[in-house]
């Protein structure tokens, strides 16, 4: 089983993986998340356009009811900008905000809702309990923001410490809980405010691994009973692919990529998604349209399937076209000398410049034409003595070479 | 120079001698003068002086005059209420002379055994003292007694206090004072700053504000007076110059002075 | 291989343990702090050791009895708590001010705050007596049109104390905002709240041990104001004699009445400082 498993287009049915919930554990739960007395679900419309100093975040977004948009982008890329400007903590410099009918922020009409009013739930990296207050009056502080008496808001608050399984913790405070427990807190007291809009930003950066894999699970759960839509901002792919129903990839301030997690793992857009998602990604021109080979950028070339292997999509670019090309790591081979002429189209060689001890694999690092990284089992590594500064063959079987054209600067949605 | 010095000298001594002796109320006798000793040197140095604060204006013509007189000699003052300068002197201030607004105080100071035999040498009466404008129209002594007026007195620890009690006695009036100075100038300027209508303090005091206040005089049959004892201190370290200074303040230069300013002859 | 053994000498091995217990320890002072620390320790106990040395513990009760020192001690408790309250109630809205908005004129107001720290107190009666005296800048108004005067009064006592102790209270507590962590009131924003809310139900709680240390400092300031009260409000028994000017009437004409309420000013001091240490320690500490 090659790299992790994810969700697919929304309809598609979950394929469970080890660890995974089976597919009938998903769904709301408990009859889902009653709008009560407030305006319908809407989607969120976001034309923004922030600058600060010298950045430049330019990002269009649209997300419906009950769906989950994950921004994903390494550090500095501009995913808590964009967070805070849909918050109203941050006011655009051009573009329009839309949940709905209402406009919460368009600098050319002069509107500017601030954070209180925007009917939109934020659940902080840092969680941001308040320290003095007990789970339970934490929860209930955006009731009795409201208008609440305290104890209505109490009262109020409780279906919300039923539905995310805190109902012991409700007399805790916020320092006496865990990194999960505090999360779940966080998310609940978002809930309360009854917001039209979920934001949460790096929701599983703050727990360790362990944690981390238990409350994916549960957050995908919740999120999936919300019936607006909902944001999430993360640099973990593997946190992307699990909680999302779209990806939307963010580098540099710009959206690079944006579509189903699946596609975006199998066809990655840029070198940093493909690093995320543990492929091989190169920049290259088609050289020739019958051989499917691809002239590499960085010097080399690859015979790639005419085909998606996964999907059977047909790619029939023009010979000169730009193309990306993407190997995963295990479909690589490595030999400590020249193999002998077989079926594998594709056979170079190169150096091993670094070691990487995985889980449960060992990924190679290899420097030539191209360089790759390749998986092999710490037994292969034990049995071939290989270590840095070894000369080694690669060979890799063109049906595992996916090529697929170049957005080149145009976000890849597919 | 230092003949005509010691002439004056002996003259004051005889002076002080027959005020001392004329004198009715309590303290010291005869001062003990030695006018020959001014004979020997110049007195020169610094001494310290311990002052009522009615004292302040008389005392600080008489500082200077006394200086000038005596070329190289410096003469610092600490004016305060007698009560709290008895205090300090027996505590142990350095002290060269003491001159007090009460008796009592400078017979504080002698059982301590901290103050050579000391010499009444002027006398006070009372007087009230009201803004230049007197808001709460006071003509007389009885108007303080009204609770609409505003009256400043000293604490009745320290002499003017006492002596003002003495005047509302002798007036048979009860006063309900808004504020205990504590001392005589602290009444004088909350007079003079118009946040009471009325002080009492002592004529030289009135006399020594100029136009920030207007004084209204007490009848001679209600008035208290207090006496004004000086003496040397026992811990002086300029004996010579502290005697030559309490010679000056008894001789008719210092009695000039001091009669100019109010105080009355003992 | 040969190795040669050091030679160890008992002494440099019992010199060297000695200096890891002290290390383990924790707690050994080096020679020059520890010197100046001590003298520090003498300055600040002698005097008090002073008085409770020379008191007059036999005649005690009596002699406070005839200082009327009850009433005194009533009178100052009152004022300080009330010149306490009032500067809460102006200080910290002030402070918020100071510390969480910029304007033009921003650090002169500041300096301006700390003003009554550094003048001194008899200064500051002055001053208080030019403005809000009977004929003073405001105090005229208040006197022709309300017939109110400050000087003299309990209420005037209480202005004297405020202005001299407010400063302490505005200075702490404007540090404990600047260094809140604002990240809580912007999620209070997020959920909803409104900012005096977000200000009452956040910030307040946030820096409540700051407010009670401000607070205690200012209490205590006011509490042993002299000079502006004896200026400014004057000095009546019962009316106006706090502790201190109490004290320093005795002074003159009863010394051992002067120990005898200083020791009773001590003893509720020390009282008071006692009960709030904790927290008050606690909170200098983090701020």
């Amino acid at each position: 089983m090659d790299g992790p498993t994810f969700r697919g287009d929304a309809s598609e049915p979950r394929s469970p993986g080890p660890g995974q919930p089976a597919a009938g554990e998903v769904g709301p739960v408990s009859g889902g998340i009653e709008p009560g007395g407030r305006p319908p679900p809407a989607q969120l419309d976001a034309r923004v356009a922030v600058q600060r100093g010298e950045f430049r975040l330019e990002a269009d977004l649209h997300v419906g009811p009950g769906q989950v948009l994950v921004v994903l982008g390494p550090n500095g890329a501009g995913k808590s900008t964009l967070l805070r400007t849909l918050a109203g903590l941050l006011a655009l410099t051009d573009g329009r905000i839309e949940a709905g009918t209402d406009v919460w922020d368009d600098p050319a009409g002069g509107i500017f809702v601030p954070a209180g009013e925007r009917d939109c739930g934020l659940v902080f990296q840092d969680y941001r309990l308040f320290p003095h207050l007990s789970v339970r009056d934490n929860v209930a502080f955006p009731i009795r923001a409201r208008g609440a008496r305290r104890r209505e808001a109490r009262h109020d608050a409780q279906p919300w410490l039923d539905r995310l399984g805190l109902d012991e913790l409700a007399g805790r405070k916020p320092a006496q809980l865990s990194g999960g427990q505090a999360q779940r807190v966080a998310l609940a007291r978002a809930l309360a405010s009854k917001p039209r809009l979920l934001l949460l930003d790096e929701p599983l950066a703050a727990l360790d691994a362990k944690t981390r894999l238990e409350v994916r699970t549960d957050l995908r759960r919740h999120l999936t009973t919300f019936d607006g839509p909902s944001l999430v901002v993360t640099h973990d792919a593997l946190e992307a692919l699990v909680l999302a129903d779209r990806v939307l990839v963010l580098e540099g301030g710009r959206v690079v990529q944006e579509g189903p997690p699946a596609t975006v793992a199998r066809r990655p857009a840029t070198e940093y998604v493909a690093r995320l998602v543990g492929l091989n990604l190169y920049t290259g021109s088609l050289g020739d349209r019958t051989t499917h080979r691809i002239d590499l950028d960085s010097g080399g070339t690859l015979y790639a399937a005419g085909h998606d292997p996964a999907d059977g999509a047909v790619i029939l670019p023009l010979a000169g076209a730009r193309m990306l090309v993407a190997v995963t790591p295990t479909a690589i081979s490595l030999f400590p000398q020249e193999p002998d002429h077989g079926s594998p189209r594709n056979s170079w060689s190169g150096e091993i410049t670094g070691l990487e001890l995985l889980t449960d694999r060992v990924r190679v690092a290899v420097e030539g034409y191209p360089s790759a990284m390749v998986d092999v089992t710490p037994a292969a590594v034990a049995d071939l003595d290989l270590h840095p500064g070894q000369q080694v063959w690669l060979t890799a079987k063109a049906t595992e070479v996916t090529a697929y054209p170049d957005p080149g600067g145009t976000p890849l949605v597919i | 120079m230092r003949r005509q010095l010691s002439t004056v000298a002996a003259v004051a001594a005889a002076a002080a001698l027959a005020l001392a002796g004329c004198g009715s109320s309590s303290s010291g006798s005869g001062a003990a003068a030695t006018p020959s000793g001014a004979t020997s040197a110049a007195p020169s140095g610094e001494i310290n002086v311990f002052a009522a604060a009615s004292l302040t204006e008389a005392f600080g013509t008489i500082g200077k005059q006394f200086e000038a007189a005596h070329p190289g000699t410096t003469v610092t003052f600490n004016f305060g209420p007698s009560s709290g300068l008895a205090t300090q002197i027996t505590q142990g201030a350095p002290a060269d002379v003491f001159a007090s607004a009460s008796a009592t105080n400078m017979d504080q100071v002698v059982a301590a055994k901290a103050a050579d035999t000391p010499t009444t040498f002027v006398k006070n009466v009372m007087a009230i003292a009201v803004p230049p404008d007197n808001p709460a129209n006071v003509t007389s002594i009885n108007d303080l007694a009204k609770s609409s007026v505003k009256v400043a007195v000293c604490q009745p620890q320290v002499p003017c206090g006492k002596v003002a009690q003495q005047v509302f006695d002798n007036a048979g009036i009860t006063v309900k004072p808004v504020t205990q100075e504590v001392d005589v100038k602290a009444t004088l300027s909350k007079v003079e700053l118009g946040e009471v209508d009325a002080g009492m303090v002592y004529v030289t005091d009135v006399r020594a504000a100029g136009d920030k206040v207007k004084g209204v005089p007490i009848p001679a049959d209600v008035n208290a007076s207090t006496s004004y004892p000086i003496a040397t201190l026992t811990a002086s370290k300029n004996p010579a110059l502290a005697q030559a200074f309490v010679d000056y303040v008894l001789s008719p230069d210092g009695a000039a002075v001091l009669t100019g300013a109010g105080f009355q002859s003992p | 291989m040969t190795s040669t053994l050091p030679p160890a000498p008992s002494a440099a091995r019992r010199a060297s343990a000695r200096s890891r217990r002290a290390v383990e320890a924790g707690n050994r002072a080096p020679w020059p702090l520890a010197v100046p620390a001590v003298i520090a320790v003498a300055f600040l106990l002698l005097p008090l050791m002073g008085l409770l040395l020379r008191a007059p513990w036999g005649n005690l009760l009596n002699v406070l009895v005839q200082a009327d020192a009850a009433q005194a001690l009533r009178l100052s408790l009152e004022c300080s708590i009330l010149a306490t309250l009032a500067s809460v109630v102006l200080g910290v809205p002030l402070a918020w001010v100071l510390a969480r908005t910029t304007f033009r004129g921003q650090n002169l107001l500041r300096a301006l705050v700390t003003l009554p720290l550094v003048l001194p107190p008899v200064v500051g009666g002055v001053a208080l007596l030019l403005v809000l005296g009977r004929r003073g800048i405001l105090g005229q108004y208040l006197d022709q049109w309300f017939g109110i005067t400050l000087p003299f009064t309990t209420a005037g006592v209480v202005v004297a104390e405020t202005f001299v102790a407010i400063p302490f209270l505005i200075i702490t507590v404007e540090g404990a905002l600047r260094s809140a962590d604002t990240g809580l009131e912007e999620a209070a924003a997020t959920l909803g709240s409104r900012p005096f809310a977000t200000f009452r139900r956040v910030t307040l709680p946030l820096i409540t041990p700051s407010l009670v240390a401000g607070g205690v400092l200012c209490w205590a300031r006011a509490l042993g104001e002299f000079g502006a009260t004896i200026t400014f409000a004057g000095n009546l028994p019962g009316v106006t004699q706090t502790m201190p000017l109490a004290v320093y009437v005795a002074l003159e004409h009863d010394p051992d009445a002067a120990i005898a309420l200083s020791l009773v000013l001590l003893a509720v001091s020390v009282a008071v400082l006692a009960l709030l240490r904790d927290r008050w320690l606690r909170s200098m500490a983090t701020h």
